[in-house]
């Protein structure tokens, strides 16, 4: 289907995209890699005035060191960011998640950033990104301010970027020499998961120190497996030490039940994947 | 900026296709798809689900691997783009072509163009050590160590093309003949 029309624009830089969005307000969406927002344009489910093309932004492509954390711009695609030896050694967790975002032709376009603003929570970037403790920086009209993944998912589709606000970057605390694995369930290779796992561990001399657990599409937002990140600590890492600790993932969740699988098996499901990533994170 | 608002619903985008330098004018909606087909007549990419899906559609854009479906043609003004066509023509077809004629690696053929443009990608990007997702970790953390392309690497590495005749067993073979031949290892024919 062809979309309505729209009008289209690629600011050079950040204020340029800014005053865009300050005239065109809800009138306008802002296009990264385009990946999430052609099909949704293309199903008519959004009408847009004006689409804003980030994507010849230079100043917001690169992936840099930021002190205790590397900081991945609104530019970077999921290859940019797989191919980063900053994200490699120090992120992990989230390395591993994208190697398993769709598929290659789709990571060379789709970007990070774009991923966790369209906020699909079967999508694979938010429950590391959560897990992780990431920063969100967020530019609009009166400036720059940072957001705590922890409060940038509110609801499906729904982030705490205002109409006017763009996200141009995301900060992520390294994680350096945390073991980590993305355990992601689904039927054929490339599909939106059906659930996933996010796990990375500190293991000291074959005990967890300290746990992070992320989970995709056990909700309307990723969400964080706090209790079961404390009930893991001080467990040996192995499969029967930490199987009591994960099996209690799915207690206060709400996921889905579509054709690919009701609520309270999606709960199960998640029991058993969240042994197999914590036992892989850990090396086992 | 690369291009003004208002009255744009008619835009000027510059693009090299197949080594030709090309300018259209196109509505804004036009994915790179329809202006390689509709307006540059370049008929080997395919149209299949029209939603990244399937992957009939893939391109390579400055050497990168992308479905032309879900790329805005204005996004792209001053890529280099290559189709199949560009690959190879019929009196002299690349190796990897070759290797798809040779090994039977399709039936309809409509998904083969996609297949052709992705599966040279693929290649390049072993080539220059990109893991996977079933890539073994210790490739991860030591960039030197070279990817060894199993045919689970080739499958895990080409899901992005679905062929829907199911000739997916040959044209992995058509693939590991290829990437044996360039490492001069020598694979049968």
């Amino acid at each position: 289907m062809i979309p309505p029309e729209f009008d289209y624009a690629a600011p050079g830089t950040v204020s340029e995209a800014l005053a865009l969005l300050a005239e065109h307000g809800d009138e306008a969406k802002v296009l990264a890699g385009g990946q999430s927002l052609l099909p949704v344009l293309r199903m008519r489910l959004n009408a847009p005035g004006i689409v804003i093309d980030i994507s010849r932004i230079e100043e917001i492509k690169g992936i840099t060191e930021s002190g205790d954390a590397v900081r991945i711009g609104a530019g970077a695609t999921y290859q940019d960011v797989l191919d980063s030896a900053l994200v490699s050694e120090h992120l992990g967790l989230l390395h591993k998640a994208l190697t398993e975002v769709a598929d290659a032709q789709i990571r060379h376009r789709g970007t990070v950033c774009g991923a966790l603003v369209h906020a699909d929570p079967a999508g694979d970037v938010g429950a590391p990104v959560l897990a992780l403790d990431a920063r969100m920086v967020i530019q609009g009209p009166d400036g720059e301010r940072t957001v705590d993944a922890s409060d940038f998912f509110v609801d499906l589709f729904e982030t705490a970027v205002g109409e006017d606000e763009l996200l141009t970057a995301v900060e992520i605390p390294k994680h350096t020499g945390w073991g980590a694995h993305y355990e992601k369930f689904v039927r054929v290779s490339h599909q939106w998961a059906i659930i996933g796992i996010a796990a990375a561990v500190r293991v000291e001399g074959g005990t967890i120190a300290e746990a992070k657990v992320g989970l995709t599409n056990m909700g309307s937002t990723p969400l964080r497996a706090t209790s079961v990140e404390q009930a893991l600590v001080g467990k040996e890492a192995t499969e029967d030490a930490v199987a009591e600790a994960c099996a209690q993932v799915g207690e206060g969740t709400d996921p889905p039940s579509d054709l690919n699988g009701q609520a309270d098996y999606r709960k199960h499901v998640a029991g058993v994947l969240t042994r197999r990533a914590v036992v892989a994170a850990a090396g086992g | 900026m690369d291009h003004a608002v208002g009255g744009t619903s008619h835009l000027s985008t510059k693009l090299v296709v197949n080594g030709h330098p090309q300018e259209l004018r196109h509505d804004v909606r036009v994915t790179l798809l329809d202006a390689l087909r509709d307006h540059l007549g370049v008929t080997s990419v395919k149209k299949g689900c029209d939603h990244g899906q399937c992957g009939a559609c893939t391109v390579l854009v400055d050497g990168r691997r992308v479905v032309s479906c879900l790329s805005l043609t204005a996004s792209l003004d001053g890529a280099e783009v290559v189709t199949a066509e560009g690959l190879g023509t019929p009196d002299e077809l690349s190796d990897l072509q070759q290797a798809f004629v040779d090994r039977d690696g399709l039936q309809c053929g409509y998904c083969t163009p996609g297949q052709v443009c992705s599966a040279q990608a693929m290649l390049a990007e072993v080539a220059a050590g990109m893991p996977s997702h079933v890539t073994e970790p210790g490739a991860l953390t030591d960039p030197d160590t070279a990817v060894e392309l199993t045919d689970e690497e080739i499958r895990e590495r080409m899901s992005g093309n679905l062929c829907r005749c199911g000739a997916y067993v040959n044209i992995v073979a058509a693939i590991r003949d290829t990437a044996a031949r360039r490492a001069g290892t020598g694979a049968q024919p």
